[in-house]
């Protein structure tokens, strides 16, 4: 499985980081990509602007246990994942995930399930800024967790990774996801 | 000698992004205890009730990790990537 993992500042050109996860493979069947992008809206305030922070080098480790655990659990010809850090505007692509693997059921649960988790698992963090100046850290969704719960669940857990903690613990402070 | 990190939200209440401590106590959640007792804005950020996550040499972590002497602890809020 071909493997590449990027944390960028600078802006991130989405569609061109899909054909190097296919190109130079014949016997890759399908490409799934997910491209996230930042919204300008986020619980009826107006966002400007967002600043995007994270872990140097947890981040790249936990996307690298994450993709990992995709190719164990499905046959997989090429990963990439890019995720931009820094300042972005509404619009900007903040994630692209690539999957290239023989068959597309395989491609399409490896994206899903590799952005399900590094939702919960990778140490980024976001603050919004809105168009009245204010500025807040984003709150982290119990949804984002259900879904990357739901892996273990209906996919079977591996044994090693039951006690696994959860990026997002079901405790106080998170009122106001929604 | 342990190196200590804060980042997103806790950095910014803190007003520190990291500081290096002596002899490492026995836990995560021994270091959170000390931590608490600063008093102020630490004992608020620390507070049990609070949603604070560690890792330990960049690995998430349980209270109950025992740390040691080099160790690199990271505290900070739960993820909002992607």
């Amino acid at each position: 499985m071909n493997v590449e993992i990027r944390i960028q500042e600078t802006p991130l050109d989405a569609l061109s980081e899909v054909p190097p996860v296919y190109l130079g493979r014949p016997s890759v069947g399908g490409v799934v990509s997910f491209i996230g992008l930042m919204r300008d809206v986020n619980q009826d305030a107006h966002i400007t602007k967002m600043v995007l922070e994270h872990y140097p080098g947890m981040t790249e480790k936990a996307l690298a246990e994450i993709v990992a655990e995709a190719g164990e659990r499905w046959d997989l010809a090429g990963v990439r994942v890019v995720h931009r850090v820094g300042e972005l505007r509404p619009q900007d692509p903040i994630v692209l995930v690539a999957v290239a693997s023989r068959h597309r059921g395989e491609a399409f649960r490896a994206c899903e399930f590799i952005m399900d988790y590094l939702k919960t698992r990778a140490p980024f963090w976001k603050k919004e800024h809105t168009d009245a100046g204010a500025a807040h850290w984003v709150d982290a969704r119990d949804s984002d967790t259900e879904a990357a719960d739901t892996w273990h669940q209906t996919q079977g857990a591996r044994s090693d990774r039951d006690d696994m903690p959860s990026a997002h613990p079901s405790t106080a402070g998170e009122a106001g996801s929604t | 000698m342990i190196r200590v990190l804060y980042f997103a939200s806790l950095r910014e209440r803190l007003g520190r992004d990291a500081e290096t401590l002596g002899d490492p106590p026995q836990t995560l959640a021994d270091l959170r205890t000390v931590l608490v007792g600063r008093g102020g804005v630490w004992g608020e950020v620390f507070a049990e009730d609070q949603a604070v996550l560690a890792a330990v040499n960049q690995e998430m972590a349980n209270p109950e990790q025992p740390l040691t002497d080099g160790d690199e602890i990271g505290f900070f809020p739960p993820v909002t990537g992607g």
